[in-house]
């Protein structure tokens, strides 16, 4: 279990990305509104810029005027 | 994980159909020589060779064949899935015989020959890089490629063609990539796994994504049989998905292998959303629209994951495995645009982009909204 006093709960901060925490976890937003994942590890949007907010969905990614984009398509 | 029971089988629909896709599908039908003479040996069994001298096939050379093509996809494809579900009525153990695994050694020599002609590597390109690279999104988020066309105008048909021939790589998805975990190391062994749990659910059927497939394959109409749609299936499909298995089977090839898992997922987030909204629109069930918002933020994750633990933890261990990290990329990124052509173009014609028509007859959604 990744939250014992003998291994604490990893965060992995970056400059230009999401947190990474160890899952599961509780959000509470400002609102008081509590999002659930039990995802081994989530990463929390800290641009603001998520649709899927606390969650992060990749909008914080830098745009460009001619990316090669037809590879976007895939799912894994 | 804890010790709790599993359910019994019986008290879940989603599990009931997972026990129906137990039964292996019949052969596909050949596209030339070497599949016809490879389904022709299969259907023969174990029988013994009824000339002993002989190679086991001497079929033409795949030397001639188009790398890309139908004949040596399909005969690739059908050599690799004797390693996943294997197929009615042909023995299990025929996975491991002599002849088809030379067999399959020859084609794989010039589908990897092919690729590696066609995706060079310059010496001065990082895996971080390459990654990068497919970070960026387009301005104003008005891209050409296949997400798009189906978010934008995609009819219920083109959207059902779609998902009919993904489903040869997401009713095994992550299959092809737990072949890799054997091996890894330490920081990118653990990190694999931890992707691959999540993959497959976390430890719940219900949960794994290739159910989740199987569960949009039924908001859509379309059969979830494993294997259902192989002969609908051009070309294209299956050298994306032969490309997973030739990277996951080959220890020599694992740094690529890991290269394809990370292009994927760092691609998959913006894509997801589109395919969602997709969904949405022609109005194809919940289901559906779920398998596609669940890899948003699952896929947000693994791209962290497989970046940072690892692409970084291989490449920690084993630093001259860069440049086939970068190969993985790019040779992912080719066969997807190739796919994506073929399908885009079928689209603007207004047709389905599958080989020859639905095996299903006309598409039962006729009570469904398409607009």
């Amino acid at each position: 279990m990744p939250n014992t006093p003998e291994r604490p709960r990893r965060v992995r901060v970056q400059r230009d990305g999401p947190l990474l925490v160890e899952g599961p976890v509780e959000v509470v937003g400002e609102d008081g509104e509590v999002s659930v994942s039990h995802r081994f590890t989530v990463a929390l949007c800290t641009c603001r810029r998520s649709r899927d907010f606390p969650w992060c969905d990749t909008s914080h990614r830098r745009r460009c005027r001619n990316p090669s984009e037809k590879q976007e398509d895939k799912t894994s | 994980m804890t010790g709790a029971p599993a359910p019994a089988l019986s008290s879940s629909p989603a599990l009931s159909r997972q026990q129906f896709r137990l039964r292996p599908p019949p052969l596909p039908e050949p596209r030339g020589p070497l599949s016809a003479a490879l389904t022709a040996r299969l259907s023969r069994g174990t029988d013994p060779d009824p000339d002993p001298g002989s190679t086991p096939l001497p079929v033409p050379s795949p030397d001639n064949c188009s790398p890309y093509g139908d004949d040596l996809q399909l005969a690739l494809y059908v050599l690799y899935e004797l390693h996943y579900q294997g197929f009615q009525d042909v023995p299990d153990s025929l996975e491991w015989d002599s002849g088809l695994l030379a067999f399959r050694g020859a084609i794989e020599k010039v589908f990897l020959g092919a690729l590696r002609a066609d995706v060079p590597i310059d010496s001065a390109e990082t895996a971080a890089r390459a990654l990068d690279e497919l970070q960026l999104e387009p301005v104003g988020d008005d891209g050409s490629g296949v997400s798009y066309f189906l978010r934008d105008e995609g009819t219920l048909d083109q959207v059902r063609a779609y998902a009919a021939v993904r489903s040869l790589y997401h009713l095994k998805e992550a299959d092809p990539h737990a072949w890799v975990l054997p091996r890894l190391h330490g920081r990118a062994k653990a990190a694999m796994v931890a992707v691959e749990f999540d993959e497959f659910g976390g430890g719940r059927a219900e949960e794994m994504h290739a159910q989740l497939f199987a569960d949009l394959m039924e908001d859509l109409g379309l059969e979830t049989t494993y294997g259902r749609y192989v002969d609908a299936a051009p070309a294209e499909v299956l050298a994306t998905v032969n490309l997973m298995s030739l990277f996951g089977l080959h220890r020599a090839l694992r740094a690529a292998l890991v290269g394809h898992f990370a292009a994927v997922e760092v691609t998959s987030s913006p894509g997801s959303r589109r395919l969602a909204e997709a969904m949405r629109r022609v109005g194809a069930g919940p289901a559906a629209v779920r398998f596609y918002t669940e890899h948003v933020t699952a896929d947000a994750v693994h791209e962290q994951v497989v970046r940072h633990d690892v692409v970084g933890g291989l490449l920690e261990g084993e630093p001259h495995l860069d440049a086939d990290v970068v190969f993985g990329i790019h040779a992912t990124t080719f066969l997807e645009n190739r796919l994506a052509d073929r399908l885009l173009a079928a689209w603007h014609e207004g047709a389905t982009g599958l080989r020859g028509a639905w095996p299903d007859g006309p598409a039962p959604g006729a009570g469904r909204s398409s607009g």
